[in-house]
């Protein structure tokens, strides 16, 4: 059951950081970006507890603790300073 | 997870088991999401499945695995700060892209800062010496933007009065003036 768990969330994860690369890709606006990559941080997250839950170890607890306490700074800081007045309305 | 457990260990390695494939999936459904709905706010809709369900899922799946009791405490600090954090971001997140109209106003059910905005702008057409002395026109448009961005409550409605008033040029600024 191990090793079905292990390889079932392999491939769920990857697709999923594989669609969130492709939204960072295509935005097609900053806003879409920052909340792409502030998901693949939560995948990167959930690789990491997935890791620990199968193998039974807490080498990467504190660094799951300071992605939950800091992760939100980098989309805090880019929506802060976003100003896209080229754009026309309604590209989203 | 052990091998070949019996008895409780095997309900908690299953119980584990549903929840990392659950906690997987969220994150699969969030991409399904961004990849998918039409506008930003939507995006952010889908976004937030993996971020605080999904992580909780995988959290209590270490909590079950390890059995000691000072993880517990860990995991749940884990969460509450996600739980903290997560609003901030998106609070940021979607105020900027309200701002910069990256939105579908027809795909909107209740739109509650458009009257704010209108009333904020006609307040202040009403109280100053007309549109020439709004915020936003006055002095540098980019800088204005970024500092309303930055301030809270009236600062923030000021500015977004002003950006309103600075677009009056396309379409939503159009409509904004006929029903007002």
């Amino acid at each position: 059951m191990k090793d079905a768990v292990l390889i079932i969330t392999a491939v769920v994860l990857t697709l999923a950081a594989a669609g969130a690369i492709v939204r960072i890709a295509v935005g097609p606006s900053l806003l879409d970006r920052v909340l792409a990559s502030d998901v693949l941080l939560g995948i990167v997250g959930a690789a990491l507890a997935i890791d620990m839950a199968v193998n039974r170890h807490l080498n990467n607890l504190f660094l799951l603790v300071a992605l939950t306490l800091i992760g939100f700074i980098g989309s805090v800081t880019v929506a802060r300073f976003v100003s896209d007045r080229r754009g026309q309305a309604n590209d989203s | 997870m052990t091998p070949e457990a019996g008895g409780v260990d095997a309900v908690i390695d299953a119980v584990t088991a549903v929840f990392l494939v659950l906690g997987a999936l969220m994150s699969l459904t969030a991409t399904i999401g961004l990849l998918r709905f039409p506008d930003l706010m939507s995006r952010m809709h889908a976004a937030t499945k993996p971020q605080v369900l999904g992580l909780f899922l995988l959290l209590a799946a270490i909590g079950l695995q390890m059995r000691q009791w000072w993880v517990w405490p860990v995991l749940v600090v884990a969460w509450i700060f996600q739980l903290l954090t997560v609003p901030v971001s998106a609070h940021m997140v979607g105020r900027a892209g309200y701002r910069t109209k990256h939105l579908h106003p027809e795909l909107l059910s209740v739109d509650e800062l458009e009257a704010v905005v209108r009333r904020s702008a006609a307040e202040q057409e009403g109280t100053g010496t007309g549109p020439a002395s709004t915020a936003g026109s006055a002095e540098d448009p980019e800088l204005d933007d970024v500092l309303g961005l930055g301030e809270a409550g009236d600062g923030a409605l000021r500015g977004a009065a002003g950006q309103n008033l600075d677009d009056r040029g396309d379409g939503r600024g159009d409509q904004g003036e006929g029903k007002g």
